[in-house]
């Protein structure tokens, strides 16, 4: 396989798209984990909506 | 599972958790397969030679950046109509993602036109219009960042989308209406493809591994989303419960 004489714009395009793709994923899975965390917390704190508690 | 029961995010939120694991399993194998085609399988055009290559990531980002905007319209419908709080979540983690495909187009569109054009940038209408829908994209980010009621939020970006939606087809019919240096529609034409199926099977491979893609981290935006939200109202339950005790 050769890239030929452009082979630095062919790989400069498939590194930036790698990248964006990367931070984004990165970004979407730290948040889901921090909204996680944040929830668990209050929960251990008693505090649930009203459809997550017991049934008395 | 009547599809009217995804209406509910707790059931919605139970689907996504076990849909994910299977999505990111197809993103990665068909995202793969479609590297290697592009560039083990797929010859070099008889112009352009290998910066061909950069057509399969550039192309469906294009069409990705389009569909976002499309998705997001979709959405402020649900938003202005019928009030529904899940075409809320969708519009507003949408965005974001959107305006990452957007940014892949125009970057690797400048990187292919660099040694095809002899210039990172031309400002014609093809280019210039797919800016402003960038730029659109980021006016949306920024409402739902600055408005701090999330309803309030979610009515202004859905007008903004909405009247944003006037860019799609000028987008897509911008090669036909004006003269640009970028090349017309090659793809999605009514006398069919004009590019050669060693081309144009790599280039639809990676096309549903971006479409893939879109959905997985739309899913799992969407999941963080309502995370957020109902974290909100325990906030504000919690405040309330503190303030109630106090006096």
């Amino acid at each position: 396989m050769s890239l030929g004489p452009h082979a630095a714009f062919i790989v400069a395009a498939y590194a930036v798209a790698a990248l964006v793709v990367t931070v984004l994923v990165a970004w979407i899975v730290a948040d889901y984990r921090i909204q996680k965390q944040r929830l668990a917390n209050l929960e251990a704190h008693g505090i649930t909506r009203r459809s997550t508690r017991p049934e008395r | 599972m009547p599809l009217i029961d995804l209406a509910n995010p707790t059931r919605f939120l139970r689907l996504v958790e076990r849909l994910l694991p299977w999505l990111a399993g197809a993103v990665t194998l068909v995202i793969a397969i479609g590297i290697y085609q592009a560039f083990f399988v797929a010859p070099d055009d008889y112009q352009q030679g290998a910066t061909v290559k950069i057509m399969f990531i550039h192309v469906p980002s294009a069409w990705l950046s389009m569909f976002g905007w499309a998705v997001m319209s979709i959405a402020a419908l649900g938003t202005l109509v019928w009030r529904h709080p899940l075409a809320d979540v969708t519009a507003k983690v949408a965005a974001p993602i959107g305006a990452a495909f957007t940014f892949i187009c125009l970057a690797t569109g400048s990187l292919w036109g660099r040694p095809m054009w002899g210039t990172y940038w031309v400002w014609d209408a093809r280019l210039t219009s797919v800016l402003v829908l960038f730029l659109m994209y980021l006016g949306v980010i920024l409402v739902w960042r600055t408005v701090e009621d999330p309803s309030r939020a979610a009515r202004a970006a859905a007008i903004l989308t909405l009247v944003g939606a006037i860019n799609l087809p000028i987008i897509k019919f911008s090669v036909d209406w004006w003269n640009t240096l970028h090349q017309p529609a090659s793809v999605f034409r009514i006398s069919g493809p004009s590019i050669h199926p060693a081309l144009l099977f790599p280039l639809a491979i990676m096309a549903i591994g971006f479409v893939l893609l879109y959905v997985t981290l739309l899913l799992a935006a969407i999941r963080t989303e309502i995370l957020r939200r109902r974290l909100r109202i325990l906030q504000l339950m919690q405040a309330e419960s503190a303030t109630s005790s106090r006096s």
